[in-house]
């Protein structure tokens, strides 16, 4: 069987199959009682406990098919993307070397370790007034923040995969009279590579809760100055939605990042496979 | 994956200790071996062998390297920390406070932020934070745990739930926070529900990838010895879960600690996160270092006791790890 | 002697034994597993016929992957049948309106890769059976249990974890846990796949000293022939996938036997009768690039 036909048999029966509907069953089920639950005041003449409160889904996709017309509103959504992909970068470009290096030499693992160890229990918000001080531009600021959510996670995963590496496969190398080199390029990076992977999709969806943070907290960065609701990243724009009183924005705007979120995640997954392929084989 | 056979370059030997990566990290298998002490068979004794093994085992960790490399670990950062603000007067460093500026006005009986480990305001804060955490931990747990085992266990059950579970996941927790100001009143309970949130996710959602992964043989051979469906749950699926549910626990407490001190930066009063905001927002920048180095520590204590309370609950792991037989 | 499969072979009490009804003799009848549709679908076991006689142990041979776990899966009541029907002690297990039977203590499984719970301690692994089935007090349950681990010499490790103990060990106390509910049939799943020949002899003798004492009947799965000679009254040649019963050999090696057994002319006698056959099955098995499961 082909690759796609294998793929359209997958898909034709999942969607036949009772998996699919049961869901689709009970995320109706879930929106009906949202949409009661919202309408709770005028329905019933007093409003259910915090549901009461929530705007009704009806409302968040009058809002959302306002918004997608709004270039203001892909503007933010483009900011924050592209903060999230900054400190997700940087977050690899630094953890997974220096990942490599704890596990490779022992004495290196001795000294970096413990500080490493100390450090990542402190939550990367935390770190935001302090990188406000640091860093000159507030943009910058915000990467370090997000940069720091990944960072830790990858480095514990590029070590964790190494560590797995079966001890047989350098000694196998070895024996066939392999250059350290070839050693590193050839057995460790591959055998690195998923727990790479995991370490990336987790550290992304850190990097997503950290830059929506980051942009309620500092209030947006250097292009808050823009103006408008929709300034300054999707984080800033639920905050500002909040703050002028537009709560179907804010149900939208969570709807937008979440959105966004499963995307970069789905998408680094399936590069993660294409990566691996041998992890594939059944 | 492995290159053909080229000429052997350079030390055999050097290249031997370098790739010895198993070794080193794995200081259970390490001590194991070379311990006098194993669980013994039939020992029923914990407390004895317990406090022997940790005493055992401080001695051989003095005798190694790591804490020397620890030591030098730490002084390089810290150093070079110091060095930077107060010594070379490093122009990024400038407005940073230095390393002896926090350590004396952490120690100092009167502190000029007021913030010190003699100051009564620095445990107020300290036990608002935890205490925030411990009620949305532990709801979360209470919560998290039978759902999670539910979904794991119920193939009918997670087709229903695991949908609208999926669905509301995404949005990062504080994404939520207007949501919850307006949903909640007061200034606790959005806070609170937050941190609750990002806990409730990840307890669940391990504890589910926990019992999915109990291998079925164990599931089935209580079947064959007569046990009724809700007895499998009880005596095979629980404590086979175990395991997971606890690495859920300690990411959980984690996701919380993030979670909350998010929340106390942009809303609520009194918190190690309200501390570090408002330490910055009134220019008391030792205090803010201060206050991160706090949440450090007991974040990770935090950790650290539930995975003591893991260890102990799950004696058969401990015990079967500490041997680390080849079988 | 060898015979073809055929259905001519009698089910009556087997000459010379002792007269008490034996319990767990099953009859395996045109049993057909398919997995998946009919097109696209994998073919397991393909029409077996062939009987287990009670109170006897019989040896099901052949390459890894043919399917004999599938029939095992089938009686234990873990998998259901395609068609076909399965009988115990001439009631019907599984078959046409019931493709699945329930699994239950009279039928219990030996996992090849060892299913003592690991956090329970030996002694609660073995007196489980009895404890969930309501039967006999907990405090009685473990009496027995001790006396039953005792007994096949096995004293001195109830309160250690599985974990704790070898693996070769921890076979024989899931064996005695199997047993502590007198089930009718035992069903062995390649058992002592994982060990080291050296252990398994020593297994072999401890199963047959376990059969001796209690003569339940016993279905082994293997893919040893010299194993399986030297264990069963009856050894039964699988085809590789979809499997079949290609040869069915009564081995008339008297029992009580130990491990001399495995010297004389007789048990090589009946090793070059089947060598070749199951040379084939597993040449044929390497070929369809069968994996390891």
């Amino acid at each position: 069987m082909s690759a796609l036909s294998k793929w359209s048999f997958k898909v034709s029966s999942f969607i036949v199959g009772e998996d699919f509907w049961r869901g689709i069953v009970a995320i109706i089920v879930f929106l009906i009682f949202w949409e009661i639950g919202s309408r709770s005041e005028a329905l019933f003449g007093f409003a259910f406990p915090w549901v009461g409160q929530v705007p009704a889904p009806s409302a968040v996709l009058k809002e959302i098919y306002r918004l997608i017309q709004e270039p203001s509103f892909w503007h933010s959504g483009y900011l924050s993307t592209r903060r999230v992909l900054e400190g997700f970068f940087a977050a690899m470009l630094v953890g997974i070397p220096l990942g490599l290096a704890m596990a490779v030499s022992r004495t290196f693992y001795g000294i970096t370790f413990p500080v490493f160890e100390v450090l990542r229990p402190i939550p990367p918000l935390a770190w935001v007034p302090a990188a406000i001080i640091f860093w000159p531009t507030q943009e910058l600021s915000i990467a370090f923040v997000t940069f720091l959510g990944a960072f830790f996670t990858i480095v514990i995963n590029v070590i964790g995969g190494a560590q797995s590496i079966d001890v047989r496969y350098f000694q196998a190398a070895r024996s066939m009279g392999s250059s350290t080199f070839d050693i590193f390029r050839r057995i460790i990076l591959p055998g690195v590579l998923p727990s790479i992977v995991v370490g990336a999709t987790v550290g992304i969806g850190i990097t997503w809760a950290v830059v929506v943070a980051a942009e309620m907290i500092s209030g947006g960065g250097s292009a808050g100055s823009m103006g408008g609701a929709a300034g300054g990243g999707l984080g800033f724009f639920i905050w500002n939605s909040y703050v002028g009183g537009s709560y179907t924005q804010i149900v939208a705007g969570m709807i937008s990042i979440g959105a966004a979120g499963y995307m970069s995640s789905a998408i680094l997954r399936k590069i993660g496979q294409l990566l691996t392929p041998w992890l594939a084989e059944g | 994956m492995i290159s053909a056979p080229r000429g052997g370059r350079g030390d055999d030997t050097a290249r031997t200790k370098q790739f010895e990566i198993k070794s080193h990290v794995m200081s259970q298998t390490e001590l194991s071996h070379s311990r006098g002490i194993t669980a013994t068979r039939g020992n029923t004794d914990g407390h004895v062998s317990t406090l022997a093994l940790t005493f055992h085992r401080a001695a051989l960790w003095l005798q190694s390297p790591r804490p020397y490399l620890m030591f030098i670990g730490f002084s390089l950062f810290l150093g070079f920390w110091y060095l930077a603000v107060e010594v070379w007067k490093l122009p990024r460093f400038a407005e940073m406070p230095g390393l002896t500026t926090v350590v004396s006005e952490w120690l100092s009986k009167n502190p000029t932020y007021g913030l010190s480990i003699f100051m009564e305001e620095y445990y107020l804060h300290i036990w608002v934070s935890t205490r925030r955490i411990a009620i949305a931990f532990f709801l979360a747990t209470a919560i998290g745990v039978p759902l999670g085992l539910f979904l794991g266990w119920s193939k009918r059950f997670k087709q229903y739930v695991f949908p609208v579970f999926e669905l509301l996941r995404p949005v990062p927790p504080l994404a939520w926070v207007p949501l919850a100001i307006v949903m909640f009143a007061g200034s606790e309970t959005p806070v609170i529900f937050l941190t609750f949130l990002a806990s409730f996710y990840a307890t669940a959602l391990n504890t589910m990838l926990g019992v999915e992964s109990i291998d079925v043989s164990y599931i089935r051979a209580a079947s064959c010895l007569g046990a009724k469906r809700w007895q499998v749950f009880r005596h095979v699926i629980v404590p086979g879960a175990l395991p997971f549910i606890f690495t859920g626990l300690q990411i959980s407490v984690g996701v919380a600690w993030f979670s909350l001190v998010a929340g106390e930066m942009v809303s609520g009063q009194y918190g190690l996160g309200y501390v570090i905001n408002t330490s910055y927002t009134m220019v008391r920048y030792p205090t803010i270092i201060i206050g991160m180095v706090t949440l450090g520590i007991v974040g990770y204590v935090t950790s650290a006791a539930i995975r003591m309370l893991g260890n102990y609950m799950m004696q058969w792991r401990t015990r079967e790890l500490a041997l680390g037989e080849e079988r | 002697m060898t015979t073809q499969p055929a259905y001519t072979r009698s089910s009556a009490p087997v000459a010379g034994v002792a007269a008490q009804a034996r319990k767990g003799g099953v009859r395996i009848m045109d049993v057909v597993k398919r997995y998946g549709t009919q097109d696209a679908g994998v073919l397991a076991v393909d029409h077996c016929t062939f009987d287990v006689p009670a109170g006897e142990i019989t040896v099901v041979v052949g390459p890894s992957g043919c399917g004999k776990t599938t029939l095992l899966n089938a009686i234990a009541g873990f998998h259901s049948l395609t068609s076909g029907s399965i009988y115990l002690d001439n009631e019907m297990l599984c078959g046409p309106g019931r493709l699945k039977a329930e699994p239950g203590p009279d039928r219990i499984v030996v996992f090849q890769n060892g299913a003592l719970f690991p956090w329970k301690t030996n002694i609660e692994n073995v007196a489980f059976g009895p404890i969930m089935q309501g039967y006999m007090t907990r405090k009685d349950a473990l009496e027995k249990a001790r006396d039953m681990m005792a007994d096949a010499g096995l004293r001195g490790i109830e309160n250690n974890y599985p974990g704790e103990i070898s693996s070769g060990v921890r076979r024989r106390v899931e064996i005695v846990r199997a047993l502590m509910t007198d089930p009718k049939i035992l069903l062995l799943d390649e058992p002592y796949r994982a060990l080291d020949s050296l252990t398994k002899s020593v297994m072999h003798e401890a199963l047959l000293e376990i059969f001796y004492k209690n003569r339940v009947t016993i279905f082994f799965i293997t893919h040893d022939l010299e194993e399986a000679i030297f264990l069963g009254h009856r050894v039964v040649i699988m085809t590789t996938r979809p499997c079949k019963p290609k040869t069915i050999l009564d081995i008339d090696i008297p029992h009580p036997r130990d491990y001399n057994v495995l010297t004389t002319k007789r048990f090589r006698e009946f090793m070059d009768e089947t060598a070749a056959a199951v040379h084939e099955e597993a040449t044929k098995a390497f070929a369809a690039g069968e994996k390891e499961r």
